[in-house]
């Protein structure tokens, strides 16, 4: 039922939608507990930043990051002067693109989740002896547990689900940055409704179970979603 | 061994404005009304809230001083909220084992298992937090913070959370946290009759300052403060049982001054007791009574006399050393001619044992 190319698109899919989760988390969890614990007057303004990706529409963020990162980019011209080659229309432009874009799927949960664990765990294991990264570690990780098993899940489905942004930054590479979607969209234009059918019942099916363990897990289930 | 505190808190509606030196031995208790700044003053020593400009010193050691602030995992207390505040993710033993694995080898004084043993926790270890009592949460909260072996123990109203049967099932074991380790604890509290009962020292707040620390003992008698004109005023005697008397099923229980009688025969000579009289169970006469059913009666002389209102005087007196509090009329006073030196008969009513 799906061809190589097909299977080829659900592998690069899958890829990097584990790849960003894996970004999302090293980066979401110190983010998210300095959003949690942080006193600062204008950390409103880092909230909005962190929830922009949830309103923009796909196409504008992946606009910029095509400017941004192309070979004429800041950052795409950078690199060339390195040695490097630009990061549009690469898998790591895509991953990068993804990071952006899913980052209030995984901050969110993971901020709800700190601010459910509170102060007072922290304090007590202040006087028990446990320094400040002691405490992130052994105390409030393991206590925000469900928090960042939603955050997962989140993270990596919404990736899953990606099109403009991937459409804007990574074009349509087979083997490269070719993702499910895409090949939905070019099976669909082509009027291959069969082989449009097979990959978007794949995508329906993997999206709903992720949801459903996500639902089924953790019943406090809370996000603030687009 | 001192602990200096000096602290300046200004938060609009709330000041805190103490200086304080108390030895670091014994029970100390911050007593005083809820929001007087007690516990603010304890988190401060703790070094949970960090205020600037404030000084702390334990013993040699100085944990806050200008810019100098020893971060609260890096101060050797242990610390006892008023809500147990374990950790939901650990078992009882993950909760006491967590401080106890984060302390060097040769600072270790208190093991775990005796900790365990004091609490009383043994057949608990395995319950995750959520499958215990109020009173056992705190038993493990107490254990968790000894287990640190601490050189200063806070206590924030510990049993404040706590319903009475289960504070009467926990009083126990704190008591003999205090006769088996020597850690110098201070306590905070509201209850009069949780001070009386461990305090060796009081310190009495009031609006965010200090009105008068000192012996237990002077601190509930004093005229001058406002322990003694409570309704349930109290002095509190440090006594040891001398022997007991099966015949009548009674305790001769000897203190700096004099002796007591109490219907107690279970208790074994040679133990420290505390004693705990309150001002409206003495009346006094001027000569001793006999032919009375009152058991215990003292001779002592009137220290001081203050009138609580139109109709009733406090009276402090001294036996030998020791201090008790009278509750009577103010005709009494009038018709017995009391006056400061006067020596009287104080005829005590009813004395209760604690602990």
């Amino acid at each position: 039922m799906f061809t190589d190319a097909d299977l080829t698109a659900l592998w690069i899919t899958l890829k990097l939608a584990a790849l960003s989760t894996l970004i999302l988390l090293l980066l979401g969890a110190p983010l998210a507990w300095w959003l949690a614990r942080s006193r600062w007057r204008f950390r409103f303004v880092v909230e909005a930043i962190v929830a922009l990706p949830l309103v923009l529409p796909p196409t504008v963020l992946g606009f910029y990051l095509l400017l941004l990162l192309g070979p004429r980019g800041p950052v795409g011209a950078t690199l060339d002067a390195l040695g490097g080659r630009p990061l549009a229309f690469t898998f790591t432009g895509l991953v990068i693109g993804s990071v952006i874009y899913s980052l209030p799927f995984v901050v969110q949960p993971l901020q709800n989740a700190f601010n459910a664990v509170g102060r007072r765990p922290l304090e007590a294991a202040a006087t028990l002896r446990a320094s400040p990264l002691d405490r992130f570690f052994t105390v409030a990780v393991p206590l925000a547990r469900p928090g960042f098993l939603t955050a997962c899940v989140l993270g990596f489905a919404h990736t899953l689900g990606e099109f403009g942004v991937v459409l804007m930054i990574g074009g349509n590479i087979p083997g490269e940055t070719r993702v499910a979607s895409i090949a939905i969209y070019d099976h669909v234009e082509s009027l291959d409704y069969v082989q449009a059918h097979g990959m978007a019942a794949a995508l329906l099916v993997l999206s709903f179970l992720l949801l459903l363990s996500v639902y089924g897990l953790n019943r406090r289930f809370r996000v603030i979603g687009p | 061994m001192t602990i200096r505190a000096r602290f300046i808190v200004d938060r609009g509606d709330f000041r805190l404005d103490v200086d304080l030196e108390i030895p670091a031995r014994g029970v100390t208790s911050l007593f005083g009304p809820s929001g007087c700044g007690k516990t603010t003053l304890l988190r401060a020593i703790a070094g949970l809230d960090r205020h600037p400009g404030g000084i702390l010193r334990f013993d040699d050691d100085s944990w806050q001083d200008g810019a100098h602030f020893v971060p609260p995992h890096r101060r050797p207390v242990g610390y006892v909220f008023q809500e147990a505040s374990l950790f939901d993710h650990l078992d009882v033993r993950g909760n006491i084992d967590f401080g106890a694995r984060r302390i060097p080898a040769d600072e270790r004084r208190v093991l775990p298992e005796h900790a365990i043993e004091l609490l009383g926790l043994g057949p608990l270890l395995k319950r995750k937090p959520e499958a215990l009592s109020g009173g056992e949460r705190q038993r493990v909260a107490i254990a968790r913070a000894l287990a640190v072996s601490p050189r200063l123990l806070l206590m924030d109203e510990p049993l404040a959370a706590v319903d009475q049967t289960r504070k009467q099932e926990i009083l126990p074991y704190i008591e003999s946290l205090h006769r088996e380790l020597d850690i110098p604890v201070i306590h905070v509290s509201h209850l009069p009759d949780e001070v009386a009962r461990f305090a060796d020292r009081l310190v009495l707040m009031r609006d965010g300052r200090v009105l008068a620390a000192g012996d237990v003992h002077d601190m509930l008698t004093r005229l001058d403060l406002p322990l003694a004109h409570e309704s349930r005023a109290a002095a509190v005697i440090d006594a040891v049982i001398a022997e007991t008397d099966p015949k009548y099923q009674l305790a001769r229980v000897a203190f700096d001054g004099g002796e007591f009688l109490l219907s107690r025969p279970d208790l074994v000579p040679g133990t420290p007791v505390r004693l705990r009289v309150e001002a409206r169970d003495v009346s006094l006469t001027l000569k001793r009574q006999t032919g009375t059913s009152i058991l215990n009666i003292l001779e002592a002389r009137v220290a001081e006399i203050d009138a609580e209102d139109d109709a009733r005087v406090i009276v402090r007196l001294r036996v030998g050393r020791t201090a008790l509090l009278a509750g009577i009329t103010r005709k009494s006073a009038d018709d017995l001619g009391l006056a400061p030196g006067r020596v009287v008969y104080a005829q005590v009513k009813s004395v209760a044992l604690l602990g």
